[in-house]
């Protein structure tokens, strides 16, 4: 049995990005308010006592300056890590990203790559309404070369960051602003993570929940709520969407019969879509013995009401009801 | 007053300036003739801008470059066979055929590579500058770049950026005039498109870049100014365009006639509309 220590999220994420500083001077810091502001969710909070000005490196309001500095210094051996302070922001980015991160490494015939880590988070529940609180992973899975990673807890955060710096191209890691000051069981040393890798969150024979980010905690509840119910739920966190742990799905859908997907952004051209055409289009579809259901975020803008923005993403009711038809119903 | 080059300078600036033009003149051949696609900008009649500033380069400096951007790869030492290939969709060329002329790079070399979109070097350029500081090394970054770009937000953010952090970055604005159909000076009502430079509290200048040693002695002011980890400089370099890109209904300009000190009798194409050869070569 290994220890643990008990740390919160956005801790973790400081101590992963500590800890890659110190044993590789390549990689440093840049973003907006991350030096002695701490960062807007307090993730960097004291780094740049510890590592510097140099290393923790604040910016002006500059997302595409600040994302294309980060493909220059990446091109140029640097392993940079470029915080944007709220995934929305990306928007202002996107050039960089798209056009230019993503695309270096195959325009080039493959003789240099973009080491970039961009971290970013996303999701909606503080209150800050429409600009605030996109869940835009799609878009960026929808991009050849990008590879986008939903850490949903505390050692995920940490294990897939020092992954991802360790990966010879682009990857966007989207945080949950929600989870940030949530405490989490870490263990001492955070685990070695692939990129690519999913994760079985609970085990459960009567139907397949995969969840991403946020919504993984949400689904592990409804998972709780369920089994005093009677239904037994596997919880499934793919952890990157791309690339996706597409076996790991098919196999627990081939044994439970039955999938719910759960995403907080929008279902229409979701993630969760893909998921759903991925099973549809394997073997796996011959076992399932239901319809796949996605229960994800309404096709709106995040609205500032704590009651309407509560309402237009899935809760745990939301996924109990879902699954508990979705078994009973079939 | 502009420093004369010795015979020996002389011959190999003449020689950088003729392997761009007639480089140029090769792909517009080709391309006429059907044996090459895709789209291609030519430089023709701009050689002296990047072959005055990269002669101000020195091993492990870097360029980043646009679109219009076979000229840079060559001064800065691109192989030309390796170049041709890589536009004729070839294996052996730089990018596997993967790139074309809008994405030629020699990493390696420093060559960071053009760039398809409008604009989309200069925050590289500023990152490749930063490195060069983080890493602690004396290189400089040379940014290319179109007076198209000026009005895009990442030239400005580029600008912002490395005047803030003191970047060894030159930026290099190859003024031909006219961005795509927008004539520069319509554009932007300054006089000079260098004296946005004071907006960032960096020197800015402009020079003839049809002149070649005037173009070489103002990037090496500025290249050395970036070694000495005294920031970033902007050089307007004031050139023209002689093909693939003119577009219905423009005015002659001053500068149509002028060039760079390559003239020789050759009868100059009628240009004014777009021409099915000028079409394919400019979309």
């Amino acid at each position: 049995m290994t220890a643990t220590r008990t740390m919160t999220y956005a801790e973790a994420i400081r101590e992963a990005m500590f800890q890659a500083m110190t044993a590789d001077p390549r990689v440093f810091l840049m973003g907006e308010d991350v030096g002695i502001y701490g960062g807007a969710f307090g993730v960097t909070n004291d780094l740049y006592e510890k590592l510097g000005t140099d290393r923790i490196r604040d910016t002006t309001i500059s997302e595409l300056g600040i994302m294309g500095a980060g493909v220059g210094a990446a091109l140029t051996g640097m392993r940079p890590i470029v915080e944007i302070q709220f995934s929305d922001f990306l928007c202002q980015a996107m050039d960089q990203v798209v056009n230019q991160a993503a695309k270096l490494h195959f325009m080039v015939g493959g003789q240099a790559s973009v080491p970039l880590v961009i971290r970013a988070p996303g999701g909606s529940g503080t209150g800050a309404a429409a600009q605030h609180s996109q869940s835009l992973e799609a878009w960026f899975a929808h991009v050849p070369g990008l590879k986008v990673v939903m850490p949903s807890d505390a050692t995920d955060a940490a294990s897939l960051l020092l992954a991802a710096l360790e990966d010879p191209n682009p990857v966007l890691i989207l945080e949950h602003k929600l989870l940030y000051k949530q405490s989490f069981e870490v263990p001492e040393v955070f685990p070695k993570a692939l990129l690519g890798q999913g994760r079985i969150v609970r085990e459960g024979t009567d139907l397949t929940i995969v969840a991403t980010s946020i919504e993984v905690q949400r689904a592990s509840e409804a998972a709780e709520l369920l089994a005093a119910d009677g239904i037994s739920a596997e919880v499934i966190d793919p952890r990157t969407i791309k690339p996706l742990d597409l076996p790991l799905i098919l196999a627990s859908v081939s044994k439970t019969g039955r999938v719910l997907l759960v995403q907080e952004a929008v279902k229409f051209n979701g993630f969760m879509s893909e998921v759903a055409a991925g099973i549809a289009e394997s073997p796996a579809f011959g076992d399932l013995q239901a319809p796949i259901r996605r229960l994800c975020g309404l096709d709106t803008p995040i609205p500032y009401s704590p009651q309407l923005e509560r309402a237009s993403v899935p809760q745990v009711a939301d996924i109990v009801r879902e699954a508990t038809a979705l078994v009973k119903e079939w | 007053m502009v420093e004369t080059p010795t015979a020996a300078e002389g011959l190999a600036i003449l020689r950088t300036m003729w392997r761009i033009r007639l480089f140029e003149e090769a792909v517009e051949d080709l391309y006429g003739r059907g044996m090459m696609h895709g789209t291609m900008h030519l430089s023709i009649g701009e050689e002296a801008v990047p072959t005055g500033a990269c002669l101000a380069l020195k091993d492990g400096d870097q360029i980043t470059s646009t679109h219009r951007g076979h000229g840079h790869c060559i001064a800065k030492g691109a192989d030309l066979g390796r170049s041709m290939a890589e536009l004729l969709a070839k294996d052996n060329g730089y990018c596997r055929g993967r790139g074309g002329s809008m994405h030629i790079a020699d990493v390696a070399t420093g060559n960071l590579g053009a760039n398809g979109i409008v604009g989309g070097g200069l925050p590289i350029a500023a990152g490749a500058g930063l490195s060069n500081k983080l890493r602690g090394v004396d290189n400089v970054c040379l940014c290319f770049h179109g007076d198209g770009s000026v009005g895009e937000g990442a030239w400005h953010e580029a600008l912002t950026l490395a005047s803030m952090w003191d970047l060894p970055v030159v930026f290099v604005c190859e003024n031909n005039q006219y961005g795509m159909s927008m004539p520069s000076k319509k554009a932007f009502k300054v006089e000079n498109i260098s004296d946005k430079a004071a907006g960032f509290g960096i020197p800015g200048e402009t020079v003839d870049g049809n002149d070649v040693l005037a173009v070489r002695e103002a990037v090496q002011r500025a290249v050395d100014r970036a070694r000495r980890g005294e920031g970033p400089s902007f050089i307007e370099a004031l050139t023209y365009r002689w093909r693939g890109a003119l577009e219905v209904g423009q005015e002659p300009l001053p500068h149509q006639g002028r060039d760079p000190g390559l003239a020789r009798p050759r009868p100059h194409r009628a240009m004014g509309r777009r021409d099915a050869r000028h079409r394919a070569c400019h979309p």
